[in-house]
């Protein structure tokens, strides 16, 4: 098992490798560098510039500066913000914990969601209740969350006045009211995220167990007298679960790039933000490494979603 | 009294195209102990008839919609899931067509045949993994108590089949009903699979209900038959007679569509098979459900339904034949 994961780290490498060069490639090209706004100031002299840019390697051949990256990276120095005038590493260590806190809270909210509805939706299909559940789970999934953000703001905020709009991240209070107000502010980002993710979830959780519910090993377990409820839990949802772990797992990417634009609506100082605010301001290393991180995430989300398929299903073996 | 009498059993389903009438008026008696043969061809409502007795058809679209199932002297059909939950496997044990599919895939063996002891019987975690090892033993599994923590997909067909016996008699039900237990298995495991059939019913003294589509296996196991076509019965007769001497044209087909080796070289006959095929069961059309490949049909036969009636002791038929002789 350790030496599974192991190798899988392994031959991350290279996937992470060929990720970083394309990003590399993609952002030389593109137009704009940290020295673009310099040429507009008229404060700075063109030997300066010419100066800084040859003292940061800017004029260099794209594979001279993808090494010089690279090598900086693997030494753990993630370069330097322009714009925020701090190390890129830092930065992202303080706006990484924002972005888990608000995605792994709507995360568990949509399991919280799905599983209960989609299992309950499955052993009556076509009741009454998986009649309304599918309803919702439509509604849920055709609404963009830049819409129900927005929608959330208007009644809960401003029409309510209930919860905080804009998300601070210097809340002035301690302890228990520090933690309340914590709570208050990631509402409505949470719950626009994970009823997004709850609704497809849902129909996901549901048409797995459906394909199962009709199995023949089914029919076998009802044959032991096992009663609905064991049967249900312990025979259907167990198979059932299977692909829904794979799918959860590899819809990630998706949903941190559905946290960029969950972000931005509710001014969330987190990772997503910063990517937009970087790109906007042209803060090339702080892109390069936040899209790499994000990189990072996928692969390893990809690999926590192996390790479980193998956990859950005896059929599959870590060879 | 017998064990099991299925008097008058409707099982039909509701589909697009209207009501499938799979199991149409359909009595079966089992005596304790004896080994009872249900034979027809696909789609003839055997296994819908099995299911129905515990209820495992899908419902919906299956319902029961007439008739009694009386199981020592208890009436099973209005019987709540959960209330039939206490006969399941403890009374009246299962063993179904595939076992390929039949075990679950992610639980051991063991397990899936522990949950039932667990179930039925006041027994720990160690007495049920106990008593899982001495039924594997006993289906003839080699190294059973090694055997037991593994998955199905670790055990060859015929294997899985004789972990299929050993769940469904783990309780040491009064009647096993064995859906095809065969069916999917090469012929080398099939005999060995009728044998430990044969073997456990002996041993634990049960009644089985056989159902099966191979005439070879009836002459084999039974000791009575019973002959279904289109979700009714339509002959029953002990195992000699019925062999010896088949009164429904039905049967007589059946019988004559054994191929046998020993004749075909002398006389190159060719093998004979019933013309047709079976009639969609919705909306059937009145009279005898045979009669449109029946060779012997007469004008009453489209008219009338015949009824089972007895013509020897332990003989009945459900034919207008019958009537004329």
């Amino acid at each position: 098992m350790s030496q599974y994961i192991l190798r899988r780290l392994m031959i991350a490498i290279p996937s992470l490798l060929g990720i970083s060069l394309v990003l590399f490639v993609v952002l030389a090209l593109a137009p704009g560098d940290p020295f673009g706004e310099l040429a507009t100031n008229p404060n700075v002299p063109p030997e300066v510039q010419a100066a800084l840019r040859a003292k940061f390697g800017l004029d260099d051949p794209i594979y001279l500066r993808y090494l010089h990256w690279l090598a900086a990276m693997a030494q753990g120095d993630w370069g330097f913000s322009f714009v925020s005038r701090m190390n890129v590493d830092t930065l992202i260590l303080q706006r990484l914990p924002t972005t888990l806190y608000v995605i792994g809270s709507a995360q568990l909210l949509a399991l919280a969601i799905a599983i209960p509805v989609g299992v309950y939706a499955a052993t009556r299909p076509y009741s009454i209740f998986d009649q309304i559940a599918n309803t919702f789970a439509f509604i849920g999934f055709s609404l963009p969350t830049f819409f129900t953000g927005i929608l959330f703001i208007l009644i809960f905020s401003v029409k309510l006045d209930w919860l905080p709009f804009v998300y601070s991240t210097d809340i002035k209070a301690t302890g228990i009211a520090w933690a309340l107000e914590m709570i208050r502010q990631a509402i409505m980002p949470v719950m626009v995220l994970g009823l997004f993710q709850a609704a497809s979830m849902t129909r996901f959780v549901r048409s797995a167990m459906l394909d199962v519910i009709r199995l023949d090993y089914v029919t076998t377990a009802r044959a032991k007298g096992l009663g609905q409820a064991k049967v249900i839990v312990k025979h259907v949802m167990r198979n059932a679960m299977i692909p829904v772990v794979t799918l959860i797992a590899l819809q990630m990417p998706a949903v941190f790039g559905g946290a960029i634009v969950t972000e931005q609506i509710f001014r969330i100082p987190g990772i997503g933000s910063l990517l937009i605010s970087s790109i906007l301001a042209n803060d090339t290393p702080v892109v390069m490494a936040v899209t790499f991180v994000f990189a990072c995430l996928v692969v390893l989300f990809n690999l926590i979603a192996d390790v479980l398929y193998g956990w859950l299903d005896p059929r599959i073996s870590f060879r | 009294m017998a064990l099991l009498d299925i008097k008058g059993l409707k099982t039909h389903f509701t589909t697009d195209d209207g009501i499938l009438q799979a199991v149409d008026g359909v009595d079966i008696s089992i005596n304790r102990g004896e080994t009872l043969c249900v034979v027809g061809e696909s789609g003839c409502g055997k296994t819908v008839t099995a299911m129905s007795i515990l209820k495992l058809i899908a419902m919906p679209p299956g319902k029961i919609v007439a008739g009694e199932i009386i199981f020592e002297g208890r009436d099973l059909v209005p019987l709540s899931s959960s209330e039939l939950d206490d006969i399941r496997a403890k009374e009246i044990g299962f063993i179904f067509q595939e076992p390929m599919t039949s075990l679950n895939p992610v639980l051991t063996i063991g397990e899936q045949i522990a949950e039932s002891l667990r179930r039925h019987e006041a027994v720990t975690k160690k007495q049920a993994l106990e008593r899982t090892i001495e039924m594997l033993k006993l289906v003839q599994i080699p190294n059973a108590a090694g055997r037991v923590h593994h998955y199905p997909h670790q055990f060859s067909g015929g294997m899985r089949q004789r972990v299929m016996i050993a769940m469904a008699l783990a309780c040491r039900p009064k009647l096993v009903i064995a859906d095809e237990p065969t069916t999917a298995l090469d012929v080398t495991i099939q005999a060995q699979i009728l044998d430990l059939l044969q073997d456990m019913k002996e041993r634990f003294g049960m009644a089985v209900m056989l159902i099966t589509h191979a005439m070879g296996v009836v002459a084999e196991t039974a000791q009575r038959v019973v002959v279904m076509y289109a979700g009714k019965v339509v002959e029953e007769a002990p195992v000699d007679e019925l062999f010896g001497n088949p009164r429904h044209p039905y049967t007589q087909g059946l019988i004559r569509s054994i191929p046998r080796i020993d004749l075909d070289a002398e006389h190159k006959t060719r093998l004979e098979a019933i013309g047709g095929s079976v009639p969609i069961l919705i909306n059937p059309t009145p009279g005898c459900r045979f009669a449109p490949r029946c060779k012997h049909a007469m004008s009453i036969c489209a008219e009338r339904e015949p009824r089972l009636r007895e013509i020897a002791p332990g003989h009945r038929i459900a034919c207008h034949l019958g009537d004329a002789q």
